[in-house]
């Protein structure tokens, strides 16, 4: 039962977030709303057990990569938008009309999908700790593990390689 | 006790959202919070298959798709700042040099 009211807390609390965000006018708010939202989502990873996942969410998402988008905000130092949409009224109505149609087709999917047993509780138990993980990680998703050590390096380079790139003409 | 659908619908929702915000926000950096969150929807479906099959490869697959994230916000943050360079503004509506 608790875990149901937690439930919807964390939801109302995701999906509030992630409208705020969307139609905030003022970038760091909208950086800070997103923040909310991913711990939100990290609370509803706890509520199915997946421990070692709502760490990582909180430590790599709420942490690293929205302290990286708080400093290139900081760093452009945006005015406040005034207008918060392109003016143009009707690629507002073909947004309002494909988001309703994306919405429906995904819920018409979910609703469609006859699980197993709706009883099923959606828990991992043992499955969901650092140590479970780190055991497959380890073993059977060795290569693709160091796979993403490239990947990565290859983003730290890219990345310098870009913003440090000089204007023509500005020697 | 909460079912898989109720998992499933809030990652719709989500998602749902972040299109929203995609399509609408003409700022580039909120556009790109906005991706970030349907990648976060995404990650939601997985671990609710996860559990509901209690089986671990989904988890293991969010946790690569974290590892993509980082790396996808890297590389994107840097291009908006070399966008920013060039034009003084992150306003994608005002950047139209390839648009015809």
């Amino acid at each position: 039962m608790l875990i149901t009211y937690l439930f919807f807390f964390f939801a109302t609390l995701a999906v509030a977030s992630a409208l705020a965000m969307v139609f905030n006018k003022h970038t760091v708010n909208s950086a800070l709303f997103l923040v909310l939202n991913l711990l939100s989502l990290a609370g509803i990873y706890l509520l199915m057990e997946a421990q070692f996942l709502a760490v990582i969410q909180i430590l790599v998402y709420a942490g690293a990569i929205m302290v990286l988008f708080l400093f290139v905000i900081m760093l452009l130092n945006l005015d406040s938008e005034t207008t918060l949409f392109n003016s143009i009224a009707i690629k507002e109505i073909l947004v309002v009309v494909l988001s309703a149609a994306i919405l429906a087709q995904l819920m018409y999917a979910i609703y469609q999908w006859i699980g197993l047993d709706p009883t099923t509780p959606i828990a991992l138990g043992e499955l969901g700790t650092v140590e479970a993980v780190g055991d497959v990680l380890y073993t059977d998703y060795l290569l693709p593990f160091q796979v993403t050590a490239i990947l990565l390096t290859a983003a730290v380079v890219g990345a310098l390689v870009i913003a440090q790139r000089k204007i023509q003409g500005q020697k | 006790m909460i079912s898989a659908e109720w998992y499933l619908a809030l990652s719709a929702v989500l998602f749902t959202i972040g299109v929203i915000g995609v399509l609408v926000r003409k700022n580039a950096i909120v556009m790109f919070m906005c991706v970030e969150m349907m990648l976060n929807a995404v990650n939601l479906t997985l671990v609710t298959f996860s559990g509901w099959h209690n089986d671990i490869n989904g988890l293991v697959i969010v946790f690569f798709s974290l590892c993509v994230a980082a790396a996808e916000a890297v590389i994107g943050l840097a291009i908006i700042i070399g966008i920013f360079r060039n034009n003084l503004s992150i306003d994608l509506s005002r950047i139209n040099l390839l648009r015809w």
